[in-house]
């Protein structure tokens, strides 16, 4: 089964839109034989593109928090030396667990010898399933300001991959995180190839860089796709050339084109809404790129 | 004043926002920029610093002496974040998955675990042309953690003068800006924590209002006044403006979408120096904050 993760290093450079856009070419290419996960778990939007509906929602609990239980609590403060997150405050003279802070790694735990504090499990998010006229998607909610949510990525692509296989699927389409830490690492970790969304800007450049690098660093094979790459000539042709440097093909230069923002107030792929735009004849395009056998050019592999 | 530049979903304009504060503020005031974006920081391609200082970020990460430890697991059992595994009579250690609590070097009954600094990123700093004490930090590739260099770069003490720069020759007040990671997530919060105000950068988009959504959540979480700024007015049609008025948060500044401006952000521009004409709404979204937040 093949599985392709769609990244970007910066945000906001259209990467969701492309990742819906090629969900709609995948359906029709191939009905129901491609499943959607979205892996960008912070910004969870792949769902408002793809008209989801029959939502499924199961609490995700992770991590734990510490809690001090007040009538055994004698304030003594030994948690606090423990503590390396800065979770330990005191006020008005007794001793609280910042609850956003703590890390629930229970150092606290082994100092105190009054057996005050115990560790409480932590409902981070919740994991979706919804149906879509492009297939079932994966995907979560992560409640604002937890962490952990590598591991929420890993656990929407676990299920995911489950489904994908017991219903013998040709593939799977992640929509993956910005950045290139934890939620990126879990998102591409097992993918059979990265396709990297970039914008012809400096900024985009330089956030492409270290996306290739962590990418490559984890030996999935990469292949870049410029939006709105006639914003700005140079920018692209620098993008294209640092793809060459590093053996990485740019296989989509997509022009801007503001039918991506209609298609987007109208909460469908713009290739199902706008088929004519000059932006979904790329993304057609870059679809039927996407199913050649991964070739000589990986390159990165 | 500590104020934060966040947005929730990426790319909405948040770094383009944040330097051109830095660069109005920099006229009457001291300023600070702490880059806190580590996985990919932007705010010095358009401030040009010169980088005059910088350090290694570690994280501590513990190493089993062989000859005394006994294989008894209690390591492996307090561990939670299953970093630590005994195999075969030893231990392993999972440097990606340790947090560095330290819990597993005061557990240990035979004192066989010490702790080794591991280098995860790095913290450069500088001064910018117009004064400006710039500071960033890099996640080194491969590390899943920025948390580490979040931390460091927070500490980070402000460089001291360079030779060209006199900050004493300007006594106002100070301003420290942090320009957030996107997201909603542990390393967002770490940027607002210690912050007096917050600034949201969102685009009228079904995203920009979702995601804006997630970061408001944690900004009333923590108790802290918010102003919205709304980049490319006009992409869509999504109702940011009722948004805002339910949750009582007072919209700040509108830029419109054009292309010639995202045509010069493209290239490295700054948003002053591609629109000048946007100076003195920055100015007025300053002295706002510097009002509302000291209550002066
Ligand atoms: S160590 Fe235990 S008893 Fe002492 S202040 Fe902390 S929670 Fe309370
Ligand atoms: S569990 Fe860990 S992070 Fe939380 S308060 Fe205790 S020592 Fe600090
Ligand atoms: S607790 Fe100490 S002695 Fe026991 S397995 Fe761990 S390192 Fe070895
Ligand atoms: S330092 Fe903490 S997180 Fe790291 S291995 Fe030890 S117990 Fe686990």
């Amino acid at each position: 089964m093949k599985e392709i993760v769609i990244l970007s290093g910066k945000g906001g450079t259209g990467k969701t839109s492309v990742t819906a856009a090629l969900a709609h070419q995948a359906a029709l290419a191939q009905p129901g034989r491609w499943l959607l996960a979205d892996a960008d778990v912070d910004a969870a939007n792949l769902a408002l593109l793809l008209e989801a509906r029959a939502t499924v929602a199961e609490p995700f609990v992770s991590g734990a928090v510490a809690v001090i239980d007040r009538d055994t609590c004698s304030d003594c403060g030994a948690c606090e030396a423990a503590c390396r997150y800065e979770a330990l405050a005191q006020i008005d003279g007794r001793w609280q667990v910042d609850p956003i802070a703590c890390e629930g790694c229970g150092a606290c735990l082994d100092r105190c010898p009054s057996e005050a504090l115990s560790l409480v499990p932590q409902t981070v998010g919740t994991c979706r399933r919804s149906e879509t006229p492009y297939g079932p998607l994966h995907h979560a909610h992560l409640n604002p300001g937890q962490e952990n949510s590598g591991k929420l990525v890993t656990a929407v692509k676990r299920r995911a991959r489950a489904q994908a296989e017991a219903e013998g699927c040709a593939g799977l389409l992640v929509d993956g995180p910005p950045g290139i830490g934890c939620p990126v690492i879990a998102a591409v970790s097992g993918a059979s190839l990265a396709l990297l969304v970039t914008e012809p800007t400096v900024s985009g450049r330089e956030d492409l860089e270290r996306a290739l690098a962590t990418v490559r660093h984890f030996r999935v094979p990469a292949r870049i796709c410029i939006n709105k790459a006639d914003l700005y000539p140079e920018g692209t042709r620098a993008i294209e050339e640092l793809g060459a440097a590093l053996g990485v093909a740019t296989i989509a230069r997509l022009p801007f084109d503001l039918s991506l923002a209609e298609a987007l107030a109208a909460g469908r792929p713009v290739t199902a809404h706008r088929p004519e735009a000059p932006v979904s004849r790329a993304l057609a395009a870059l679809w039927t790129t996407l199913q050649a056998p991964l070739g000589h050019t990986a390159g990165s592999a | 004043m500590r104020v934060v530049v966040a947005s929730g979903k990426g790319g909405t304009g948040k770094t383009t926002l944040a330097t051109a504060l830095a660069q109005v503020a920099a006229e009457t005031q001291a300023v600070r920029v702490l880059d806190c974006d580590v996985e990919a920081p932007n705010a010095a391609l358009f401030l040009h610093p010169q980088w005059s200082s910088g350090a290694e970020v570690t994280r501590p990460v513990p190493r089993v002496d062989a000859e005394r430890c006994t294989a008894c697991g209690r390591c492996a059992e307090v561990c939670r974040f299953n970093a630590l595994a005994v195999v075969g009579g030893a231990v392993l250690v999972f440097d990606d998955l340790c947090h560095g609590c330290g819990r597993c070097t005061w557990i240990c009954p035979e004192q066989a675990i010490h702790e080794e600094p591991l280098t995860v990123g790095r913290i450069e700093a500088g001064w910018t042309p117009e004064g400006i004490d710039l500071a960033q930090g890099l996640l080194r590739i491969g590390q899943p953690m920025g948390l580490p260099v979040l931390r460091a770069l927070k500490h980070w003490p402000p460089t001291t003068e360079s030779a060209s720069v006199s900050v004493s020759a300007r006594p106002s007040p100070w301003i420290e800006i942090r320009d957030a990671p996107p997201g909603a997530s542990c390393p967002v919060v770490e940027t607002l924590r210690g912050a007096d105000a917050v600034i949201l950068v969102t685009e009228p988009t079904a995203f920009g209002l979702h995601d804006l959504r997630q970061v408001v959540g944690i900004v009333q979480e923590l108790g802290l006044p918010a102003w919205v700024v709304i980049n490319r007015d006009g992409i869509g049609q999504a109702p940011i403006d009722a948004y805002c008025a339910e949750q009582g948060l007072p919209i700040a500044l509108r830029l419109p979408l054009e292309r010639r401006l995202a045509e010069a952000l493209a290239r490295g521009q700054s948003l002053l120096a591609a629109a000048p004409e946007y100076r003195p709404a920055i100015r007025h979204l300053l002295e706002r904050l510097r009002c509302e937040v000291s209550g002066a």
